[in-house]
């Protein structure tokens, strides 16, 4: 096998990428995934009639990433590889949606989220037929696109036999704004023009965490180096917005079970974390602070002691209503057992982040695949093998505490600033290809950059963990009752527009 | 039991007691204060969203992302935001800002309270969210507002978890495509009278998506809007001083 190896933000020349046979490439990636590497991405791209495919795979325990490409026409077929290596399903998909390449024998073909530039303009998003399931006493419960809360949207289609969920179908793609080709078109190394804002609004919850990704990427791939006190301002941002999110989970969890004590305490707590990031930043979800060569604000000593009191305060508010609420037996019961995914499914499926960690895969970007500081200040993985709605839960719990530590380390140590927070760019490295991963509060975030001749992104490909775990969802909450959905849902609270871009 | 009571000391009451003069952080930006006619044409060149003009020099608060990429442009200081967060309007025009702008009456004046909607809704507001392509940061402000800290239920205004329930809708996001029918459809089954609030730069204007080909705007050309509340996102404390002051409340 010769697959070219590289590492997290290790730019590769597009021509060391091996170009192999849509057989080899099979094989390989089915090879690969047999030796416990993992898909982080397979995506294509437009080359005159053909499409260019490329692969990539992470091998955790070296800390490796794999590459390799190749070649097919539009509308061409090709043996699926989702039946051996069912983490492929959604790849698999969007290669068939964006292109019309057929993988055939693939289990459920169906669009993915009926973005702009499908292969299919006549499939539109109204008449998508759901999958039926017949049967006496059997019915359907539709709920979406619009919510009743304050929710993004996205179509629910339940099976259920009295109360019991048999199946659930998602459809998504409502939120669908075309951001990767937006991104190509206001992205220009030419005239130093970067469009971190749109990366900002990839997620908006996940502002710092895809902005991080997105720097890193026109940062490596143009070899800039951030200096060290930037470095670490952007991973106490990732991190309060880790605390921040996982905190206001904590209270929509709390409030899906009725335990409203945890709903309010929970949700004044979020207020001061999301407030610290507008102390740093004026933007309480951290928009402006990540800027393409640094960090767009500094920490100054007042502020600095201003975080450490609040920290401090979040740190003994979260721990004692935490450990408040998961010793209720009540809090337990409703949340022990529900909506479980095995450890042996989440890694069939291809699980990312907190949700993976959860169901026992011990993944994690931070210490896999370190990035920034994270190379000199190494995260320590933490997982659960339940992989039910208290896994996600108390996890959570856990991880705000890690990252209020994490923050104190390096508020401590921030490094002293000699050089400009802001590093200017210089021209990018042509025909290059860089793969570019951040763990956000949901998991893995990808971000894929390609470069013409001219140094020019002719292909940006960004992967939200949420295209991991929506599968993850519908699996975790069959033979739960349907009451239960809103409390499943809470507890992996994913991304529709990251999903949908 | 004993921790439930040491919580609730702990707590203490959390509200924020007067919502129309609550301070907020110096960092925060919002309505810019323009000091000058006209600026160097880079001002408009660096803005993501067109919002900026240079001659005259003014700045569309229903396009601006506030960023302050054009202060940072801004040589001779013309542009600077403001910490100034009541910047809504019941008027599109109202929110296009210049150095003719007075900060302090804007605040006071650019939301107008319409008699009939305090008649109908001055104590009892209920809201439809509907989020069309938005990035998921206006929608949980929008959540926040009825948080413990800013508590938008004590004025009566809520969220219906159903259109046939509401007295308007709350839309954030730029309208995508594949958003735009079941946008019109939620808008329909509310019983009238109602109201179109538009919340956040993408709802008002398509923000930084305005460009996209992905976008099915016609339903906000169509129909009249009531309330323009700016801001990417939208801060709490904008939202409900904006919908207090339409209701009269």
């Amino acid at each position: 096998m010769k697959w070219a190896e590289t590492k997290n933000n290790k730019p590769l020349k597009i021509d060391d990428i091996p170009h192999i046979g849509i057989k080899e490439f099979i094989d390989d990636a089915e090879l690969l995934a047999k030796q416990k590497n993992r898909l982080v991405s397979l995506f294509g791209m437009n080359n005159n009639n053909n499409v260019t495919i490329y692969c990539v795979f992470a091998d955790d325990e070296n800390s490796k990433l794999l590459i390799a490409s190749t070649e097919l026409k539009k509308g061409e077929s090709y043996r699926s590889i989702t039946l051996n290596v069912p983490s492929f399903a959604m790849f698999e998909r969007e290669l068939h949606e964006e292109f019309g390449i057929i993988p055939k024998n693939h289990p459920w073909l169906k669009p993915v989220r009926y973005s702009h530039n499908r292969f299919d303009k006549a499939s539109r998003i109204e008449n998508y037929p759901f999958f039926k399931m017949d049967g006496e006493e059997v019915h359907e419960v539709a709920v979406g696109p619009v919510h009743a809360g304050i929710i993004e949207p996205g179509h629910f289609r339940f099976m259920c036999h009295g109360e019991t969920i048999h199946h659930l179908e998602i459809q998504l793609g409502y939120q669908h704004r075309d951001i990767e080709s937006l991104i190509l078109q206001s992205s220009s190394f030419a005239d130093k023009k970067f469009t971190t804002h749109l990366a900002e609004s990839i997620a908006g919850d996940t502002a710092i965490g895809h902005t991080s990704a997105y720097v890193q990427a026109i940062e490596s791939i143009s070899d800039c180096k951030v200096s060290l006190r930037a470095q670490s301002i952007r991973a106490i941002a990732l991190e309060l917005e880790r605390i921040g999110i996982h905190i206001g989970d904590l209270g929509a969890i709390s409030n899906d079970i009725g335990y409203l004590m945890g709903n309010a305490v929970f949700g004044a707590t979020r207020t001061l974390a999301i407030n610290s990031m507008l102390a740093i930043c004026g933007s309480r979800f951290g928009k402006g602070l990540i800027k393409v060569g640094g960090c767009g604000f500094d920490i100054y000593p007042d502020l600095k002691e201003n975080l450490i009191r609040t920290l401090t305060k979040i740190d003994s508010d979260v721990t004692l209503m935490s450990e408040t609420m998961l010793s209720h037996a009540t809090v337990l019961s409703r949340l022990e057992t529900t909506g479980i995914v095995d450890p042996h499914t989440a890694g069939e499926i291809g699980m990312a982040g907190l949700a993976a960690r959860a169901s026992g895969l011990p993944i994690d970007v931070r210490s896999d695949h370190p990035f920034g500081i994270y190379r000199y200040y190494p995260v320590y993985k933490t997982s659960i093998e339940n992989g039910d709605v208290f896994a996600r839960t108390y996890l959570r719990y856990t991880e705000i505490k890690n990252s209020i530590k994490f923050i104190f380390e390096q508020l401590e140590n921030l490094p002293d600033s000699n050089e400009p927070l802001v590093q200017p760019v210089q021209n990018s490295t042509p025909d290059s290809f860089t793969v570019s991963m951040v763990e956000g509060w949901r998991g893995e975030i990808t971000h894929c950059a390609i470069t013409d001749s001219n140094g020019e992104l002719i292909r940006y490909k960004i992967k939200d963990p949420s295209l991991n775990n929506w599968f993850a969802l519908a699996l975790a909450v069959r033979n739960n009752a349907i009451s239960d959905f809103p409390l499943c849902n809470k507890s992996f609270n994913l991304s529709y527009c990251g999903f949908d871009l | 039991m004993f921790n439930l009571l040491k919580i609730r000391f702990n707590q203490g009451n959390q509200a924020i007691p007067d919502i129309r003069t609550a301070k907020i952080n110096d960092m925060f930006r919002g309505i810019p204060y323009i000091a000058t006619e006209s600026a160097d044409k880079t001002v408009e060149s660096v803005c993501p969203t067109g919002a900026v003009k240079s001659t005259p020099l003014s700045i569309d608060m229903g396009k601006c992302i506030f960023c302050a990429d054009c202060e940072k442009a801004c040589k001779k200081n013309e542009i600077k935001f403001t910490n100034l967060y009541k910047m809504s309007s019941t008027s599109r025009e109202k929110l296009i800002v210049n150095m003719h702008t007075d900060l302090k009456s804007y605040e006071k004046t650019a939301v107008q309270t319409r008699k009939d909607l305090k008649k109908f809704f001055g104590r009892s507001l209920k809201l439809r969210s509907v989020s069309a392509g938005g990035c998921n940061a206006c929608e949980m402000e929008l959540n926040a507002c009825s948080n413990v800290n800013f508590d938008m239920g004590r004025f009566g205004i809520d969220i219906a978890p159903s259109p046939r329930h509401a007295d308007g809708i709350i839309v954030t996001g730029p309208v995508s495509e594949n958003m735009a029918c079941a946008l019109e459809d939620t808008y329909l089954a509310v019983p009238e009278p109602k109201i179109i609030i538009l919340a956040g730069t993408c709802a008002i204007s398509g923000g930084l998506f305005y460009k996209s080909p992905a976008l099915n705007r016609s339903f906000i050309d169509k129909y009249k809007t009531d309330l323009f509340i700016p801001g990417c996102p939208v801060h709490p404390l904008t939202v409900i001083n904006a919908v207090l002051s339409l209701i009269g409340a």
